[in-house]
């Protein structure tokens, strides 16, 4: 084992108390990715399969060993599996995406944030 | 729009986008919203899930399994032969729990669980996996040097005890079950559940502590 190894492991003990989700959207990822394999729209075996892959292109990209980039990962599994499956397009995502950015800049802070306020800006 | 004259462009900007969810949160969002539109998804079960999986199962469900195993030799050889049968005879667990395979162990045995492939883990006995358990740092080192990551984790493992490490897959998942400590004896189930810690179900502790249930 290098002095390295080392250095990059040894905190991971340290994260042991750590909360299990830092933000709640990647409680919401998780929650996602299972609803759908119970549903069926993929199965337990093709998830793993795919968020292994995501993983380990972002780590190869050189993506830090970290929870982020792990729920980075979860994300994309997602969106590739809902790709490929066929019931979300890359287009239809990104348009979504797009909207609801537009919605939280034109809601004020501390109103609940509704997708239809993605429009206000378009109607100006 | 006065008092953002006197300041500068970046300042308006990052105020603007101060409640601006991270990126991964739009896209979540985004696909969450589609997906119920669609009908294929009912926000009512994302939300179950995290209730149930983040909030209320942790690793409690696992401790009463072990603790039962403990005191009920019976549900015990039943648990190792037929881990999946045996729990979901003792609890409703979901779909999370697939195959279960319990593994045991003794003076002479130590079982260590990892996922090599994502961060498959038996999520409806033991809550969502801690971190690092889904950090590559652990998922390759627990194959390559798995007594240095025992050492990591403050586990000393004497030479002469054997140690097995088991890949988890999404059709099948481990369960450690501890050996019960000495000075236990006479404790019904629920103190000695209150003793089993979630590391010691994967495998990163072995000694289990009394203090937990001495209360």
């Amino acid at each position: 084992m290098t002095s390295r190894d080392t250095e990059q492991f040894a905190p991971l003990a340290r994260r042991d108390d750590e909360p299990v989700f830092d933000e709640p959207w990647q409680a919401e990822a998780l929650g996602l990715a299972f609803s759908l394999a119970e549903r069926g729209v993929y199965s337990p075996a093709e998830w793993s399969q795919t968020l292994g892959s995501e993983h380990r292109g972002l780590l190869g990209g050189g993506a830090a060993d970290t929870p982020e980039t792990y729920y980075e990962a979860v994300v994309k599994a997602l969106e590739r599996l809902l790709w490929e499956k066929g019931p979300i397009s890359a287009e239809v995502l990104e348009d979504r995406v797009s909207n609801w950015r537009q919605a939280y800049l034109n809601t004020p802070h501390g109103q609940p944030v509704r997708l239809d306020a993605a429009q206000h800006d378009a109607e100006k | 729009m006065s008092e953002h004259e006197n300041k500068s462009a970046g300042e308006v900007h990052h105020e603007l986008h101060s409640h601006l969810p991270p990126e991964p949160a739009l896209r979540v969002k985004a696909m969450e919203s589609l997906l119920v539109e669609k009908g294929m998804l009912d926000t009512d079960t994302v939300d179950a899930w995290i209730e149930v999986y983040a909030e209320k199962v942790g690793p409690k469900s696992g401790a009463r399994i072990v603790a039962k195993a403990w005191v009920d030799p019976a549900f015990r050889e039943q648990l190792l032969e037929n881990g999946t049968q045996a729990v979901k005879e003792l609890d409703d667990a979901g779909w999370a729990v697939a195959h279960l395979k319990v593994i045991e162990n003794t003076p002479h045995l130590h079982n260590l669980v990892v996922c090599t492939l994502c961060s498959c883990y038996p999520h409806a006995i033991l809550g969502p996996p801690p971190n690092w358990y889904k950090m590559a740092a652990y998922r390759s080192r627990a194959v390559r040097d798995p007594r240095g990551v025992l050492d990591e984790f403050g586990v000393r493992l004497a030479d002469d005890i054997e140690l097995l490490v088991w890949d988890s897959t999404s059709e099948l998942r481990y369960l450690v079950l501890p050996e019960r400590p000495g000075g236990t004896e006479g404790w019904d189930e629920e103190k000695l559940a209150s003793i089993v810690t979630r590391n010691s179900m994967i495998g990163t502790q072995r000694d289990l502590s009394l203090d937990e249930g001495a209360s």
